[in-house]
């Protein structure tokens, strides 16, 4: 173990203090982008589901590695392709203001 | 190699945060996730290499697994329409639940005495059941968002079976992860069958309109399941990254629920949006009806006109024919607005979204808070796909579900005209009283035919 006991729960405060603290400032028009980001970031449980699987032994544990690893890629990349879309539009929608200043 | 891994580990749970922090700003929020995305793909390389992987079926299974899962996600993430986002933000988010939990099944029936400490056997059932209730929560939310559950489904002493069914399951964690390791598979097998019986449970009576503050809670939810998990693999960017959403994410449910004044607990434990009929009677008043020719007109000659979109004008695709109309306004030199309720859509920012694909500029969309008190200047509030928000029930009504949320007075404009598919009561089922006001007229049609019609008369005016 490299995280033991009470520094475990120091990490477990300060990263609860950080993701209270990133998200208290947010506008209300990046709610849904926001959340479907953070949705993205837990989808770093694909690899903690590829190690599970690394080290599965019976043909149960493999057979659960398999769809635990298969729903955490859905997951990951699910949520970075809806994000993106949804960010990319706020990008588009700014190039049309500035076209519209010059019209 | 461990040094390597732990290195990526690290860049990875830096560049999450960064881009998490990016993306609370609307000037920085798309580098922000394509760092966040860096940050993924170094972490998942890097895992190859993990030391505690072995066995070339499991490496294929890995691969495999990506692929798979990955490919899926991609195309259904490509394709799926701005309006359905919610319910596939769901859906993902669900995943990851299950996910988690599929990493507590294989480390618990792997314990043995030798190997397991009782600290991390808690920490590992407290994830598993966590990540289990996120995860069948999430697909109950994603089934009745995408219509596939159309009625909520209630049933006498609800309650007292949902509690009965949870205390058993953290009955039987408690008994797990007492056991020193010795965990048979009977209990392990009933112990997640219970958890994820109890997310289907919890769900299941929670209306609709309500579903938003669902999601985010599970999305929260899935985070401190995934930072559980960290814990009990050693795997530090699980944990911190988990954490992270798990705490932003519970911020993100508090200030939705805040926005729909809704208590989170009003959300969880009682029943909304299924038994709203008492209050009909009550309705005064008569609907008018309004023909599209008579109502573009009335917009082209006013000064200022405010516009209510809701989650309707999304589903007819209607907002591009809505842009021209009010571009058509803005040359004849109307006032032309929008006002977005915090729940305008199905979630907030949602409507701003879809707004911003048809190509509405910033400055002429205003929140509740800020538009609030202009109606009663307005000559005309056209709503158009909007129920909800602009029922005056919710500042009338104590009785009724949705009093005291806040709404937009589209009713105190001098002419309120309410763009509709049909007669009927909206997603939370509850009449609308606004539709009876003296200064109300329907406008009946498909949101997109409406709009063309809106925008073919302002045209013929020249």
């Amino acid at each position: 173990m490299i995280i033991e006991g009470f520094i475990a729960l120091y990490i477990f405060m300060l990263a609860a203090f950080t993701g209270y603290e990133i998200i208290s400032k947010v506008p209300v028009i990046l709610h849904t982008p926001l959340m479907s980001g953070s949705n993205f970031v837990h989808g770093i449980v694909l690899v903690g589901t590829m190690v599970a699987l690394g080290h599965a032994t019976t043909p149960l544990e493999q057979a659960i590695g398999f769809v635990a690893v298969i729903l955490a890629a859905g997951n990951a990349v699910g949520g970075y392709v809806v994000t993106e879309r949804m960010l990319e539009m706020f990008k588009t929608s700014k190039k049309d203001d500035k076209k519209g200043d010059n019209a | 190699m461990s040094m390597i891994i732990n290195l990526a580990y690290f860049a990875a749970a830096v560049l999450f945060i960064v881009g998490l922090k990016q993306m609370s700003s609307p000037t920085t929020a798309r580098p922000g996730i394509i760092w966040a995305g860096v940050g993924m793909v170094i972490a998942t390389l890097v895992t190859f290499v993990h030391p505690e992987i072995s066995g070339g079926v499991n490496y294929t299974l890995i691969i495999l697994g990506i692929a798979i899962g990955g490919a899926l996600a991609w195309w259904s993430g490509k394709k799926v329409a701005m309006t359905d986002m919610p319910q596939m933000i769901a859906l993902y988010n669900g995943m990851g639940g299950g996910a988690a939990a599929g990493i507590g099944a294989i480390y618990l029936l792997q314990a043995t005495p030798e190997t397991v400490s009782n600290t991390g056997l808690a920490i590992a059932v407290t994830g598993s059941l966590i990540g289990s209730v996120a995860f069948s929560g999430s697909l109950v939310a994603y089934a009745k968002l995408q219509g596939l559950m159309k009625k909520t489904f209630t049933f006498a002493g609800q309650q007292v079976v949902n509690i009965a069914i949870f205390a058993i399951t953290v009955i039987l964690g408690f008994l797990m992860a007492t056991g020193g390791g010795e965990i048979g598979s009977a209990t392990l097998l009933l112990f997640f069958v219970l958890a994820l019986a109890f997310g289907i449970l919890m769900t299941l009576p929670i209306g609709g309109a309500d579903m938003p503050v669902v999601i985010s809670l599970y999305n929260a939810l899935t985070g401190l399941a995934v930072g559980l998990k960290g814990i009990v693999l050693d795997n530090p960017a699980l944990m911190i990254a988990g954490i992270v959403v798990g705490a932003a994410g519970t911020l993100l449910t508090q200030l939705m629920a805040k926005a729909m004044n809704r208590p989170i607990k009003n959300i969880l434990f009682s029943q909304f949006g299924g038994s709203a009929g008492g209050a009909e009677e009550e309705i005064e008043g008569t609907m008018k009806e309004i023909q599209a020719n008579d109502a573009g007109i009335m917009m082209a000659y006013a000064e200022k006109v405010i516009i209510v979109p809701g989650y309707g004008m999304a589903v007819a695709q209607a907002q591009h024919k809505i842009w021209e109309f009010t571009q058509l306004l803005q040359k004849r030199g109307v006032d032309v607005k929008f006002a977005i309720h915090p729940v305008a859509g199905r979630m907030p920012g949602h409507m701003n979204v879809l707004l911003a694909e048809a190509g509405v500029p910033y400055d002429i969309i205003f929140d509740l808070d800020e538009i609030n008190e202009e109606f009663k200047t307005a000559d005309v509030a056209m709503v158009i796909g909007a129920n909800d928000v602009v029922n005056p029930v919710a500042r009338t009504n104590p009785e009724s579900p949705i009093y005291g949320m806040p709404i937009l007075n589209a009713d105190q404009a001098h002419n309120v005209i309410c763009v509709k598919r049909g007669k009927g009561s909206g997603f939370s089922g509850i009449e609308n009283h606004l539709f009876y006001a003296d200064n109300n007229q329907m406008l009946y049609g498909d949101g997109q035919k409406v709009a063309a019609e809106l925008v073919a008369s302002v045209k013929a005016l020249g």
